[in-house]
């Protein structure tokens, strides 16, 4: 059986990212990028799942960008996805799009489970699982911070970190699972990993062959930088804190 | 088509902070369009929520319970809406942003093919035609301006960007919505339990001041209860950092930040918490912040209103004397 993982390449996390002058576009020339690291810990859940013998056996990366984003899809075959499939797609689809190309992949990979980052560092929406899941008629689970799967791998016990707290919930399979923050702790992929990596199985799925797309229909028009904040005060007490607090009214 | 519909789920009575700002929300831009605002309410609390919701100037609240709505879940609250948007023309589809909304409202959006924006700060221009919404992205630090085409258009709303309307005088029509039978059967999904710390402060969401730890307080044994009397003498809530619920001195939902909540208090109170980009997104328009803590290089003394460079385990009991002196 079949784990999909979908993933996204995102800016490096210290990236300092700048607004283009025309306030339209940013500032990407000689950015690095990485796997979406909530996308990271979906591979390697997907990894653990295998690994530990209770019925899935392939681990399939996909994602849908241009050729840029294949060595993000390169890094999950180092840590060991058996598979990787990206969809050549323009970068500007929306996140409607995306669900729509992932569920032409999820036709025809036919997974027991699609796991995926619960949202990406850069863009920080989060739709695209629960698209996917809705165009699918699949169950989700959202926000997971344990998952494990029924023996015969028909269904999963799901802990959810929601508002409330953690909440667990059982869905049938096959379903879409996001990944959050405590999962798990993804593994660095090891030197014969990233040997073993190129040796791996890439396929290319031209976005025609998975529907017609048209036009986005969400797009960034403009991005500005926040407006600065006032600088702050330092005191030198709690006293003055007290008192700082007290001439806002605050105590 | 220039109506709005708000959706509060699974409605809670007293509504929450944050659904109330939705209504503001909503109310704002159905202003814009010069249509109307209209509530729907979902899952077993709608019933006792109306009364509460009927005040707040919208012109008409739906409820909807019932089977497969008893306990939330993304699936059913999902097709409720759809089944409730079959006959009725609405141009934005809006609600808090809260867990529930995160993965119901895109599901949504899939379910009636039209275009989310999430989190959403401010409207920028909205008609008939156009959908402009202010939201944040690369963990906070900019501001993206995302344009939304489409007769028809989706969003989740930052609670703490808009305000909750003034309680009107004069109501809303009430209405009892019953999808069509088996709209909202979900046999792929089962609840099972929800495991939530009982607490008797304020809910993070809800509260007006924010007391929050980080690694520095060194833990439940040290730090933290300092900091819970601190909170105490407040009427505060309690907020964390990751790295503390990491460690799991706390539990999940006290975090703050760009994977936790992200809140806007009157007062946010932040110790020994050296202020990750991360962390900072979830608080940063709090309207008065405080910090303290023995580093003066720590970052969050570029966004504190007032900063103290101390010994939390000094300083910290010291506030909480003043404060309850002072509240006493």
């Amino acid at each position: 059986m079949k784990v999909l993982v979908t993933m996204k390449r995102t800016p490096q996390r210290d990236a300092r990212i700048r607004v283009h002058r025309d306030g339209r576009a940013l500032e990407l020339d000689g950015v690095k990028y990485d796997v979406n690291p909530f996308d990271e810990l979906a591979v390697e859940e997907a990894l653990r799942l295998r690994d530990a013998g209770a019925g899935v056996d392939e681990v399939v990366v996909v994602t849908v960008g241009p050729e840029a984003a294949q060595p993000q899809l390169v890094s999950a075959l180092a840590m060991g996805a058996d598979r990787a499939l990206r969809v050549d797609a323009p970068e500007d689809l929306d996140a409607l799009q995306i669900a729509r190309a992932l569920r032409g992949v999820v036709e025809r990979e036919k997974p027991v489970l699609v796991l995926a980052g619960k949202l990406a560092y850069d863009d920080e929406s989060g739709q695209v699982p629960a698209m996917l899941a809705g165009l699918l008629g699949w169950p989700q689970a959202s926000q997971a911070s344990k998952i494990a799967l029924s023996a015969g791998v028909a269904s999963a016990r799901v802990t959810c970190e929601v508002d409330a707290g953690l909440e667990e919930v059982e869905v049938t399979l096959p379903a879409v699972i996001t990944a959050d923050l405590r999962l798990n702790e993804p593994r660095y992929a090891s030197l014969p990993g990233i040997m073993k990596a190129k040796k791996k199985p890439q396929d290319v799925i031209p976005l025609a062959e998975l529907g017609d797309f048209g036009a986005p229909r969400a797009r960034v028009i403009r991005y500005r930088p926040l407006p600065p904040k006032p600088a702050g005060v330092r005191v030198a007490s709690v006293a003055a804190l007290v008192a700082a607090l007290s001439e806002k009214k605050l105590i | 088509m220039s109506d709005v519909l708000v959706v509060i789920g699974p409605a809670t009575s007293p509504l929450r902070k944050a659904d109330r700002a939705a209504v503001g929300f909503g109310r704002a831009a159905a202003g814009a369009l010069g249509g109307h605002c209209d509530v729907l309410l979902v899952g077993a609390g709608s019933a006792a929520a109306a009364e509460e919701s009927a005040a707040l100037g919208a012109r008409r609240v739906h409820t909807a319970s019932g089977a497969g709505l008893e306990t939330y879940t993304a699936e059913g609250f999902a097709a409720l809406v759809a089944a409730f948007l079959d006959a009725r023309d609405y141009r934005l589809i809006a609600a808090a942003t809260a867990s529930g909304s995160r993965e119901y409202l895109p599901r949504l959006a899939a379910l009636i093919d039209a275009p989310m924006a999430s989190d959403v700060l401010a409207i920028e221009s909205l008609d008939d035609e156009r959908a402009v919404f202010t939201r944040a992205v690369f963990v906070g630090n900019l501001l993206a301006s995302v344009e939304l085409s489409g007769p028809r258009v989706l969003a989740t709303c930052r609670a703490s960007a808009f305000d909750t309307p003034e309680t009107s005088s004069s109501k809303s029509a009430i209405e009892a919505f019953a999808p069509p039978p088996g709209a909202t059967a979900h046999d792929g999904k089962r609840f099972v339990a929800l495991h939530q710390a009982k607490s008797e402060r304020p809910d993070l969401k809800e509260a007006s001041i924010v007391v929050s730890v980080g690694r520095g307080t060194r833990g439940p044994a040290d730090g933290i209860p300092l900091c819970e009397r601190l909170a105490d003498a407040f009427g505060a809530a309690l907020g964390a950092t990751r790295a503390v619920v990491d460690a799991g001195w706390l539990p999940n939902e006290y975090q703050v930040g760009q994977t936790g909540k992200i809140v806007a208090p009157e007062l946010y109170v932040a110790i020994g918490l050296s202020g990750s980009i991360q962390h900072i997104a979830g608080m940063r328009n709090s309207k008065t912040i405080v910090a303290i803590n023995k580093d003066p290089e720590a970052p969050i003394f570029e966004i504190a209103d007032v900063g103290l460079v101390a010994d939390l385990f000094d300083a910290v009991p010291a506030l909480t004397a003043a404060v309850e002196s002072r509240r006493g």
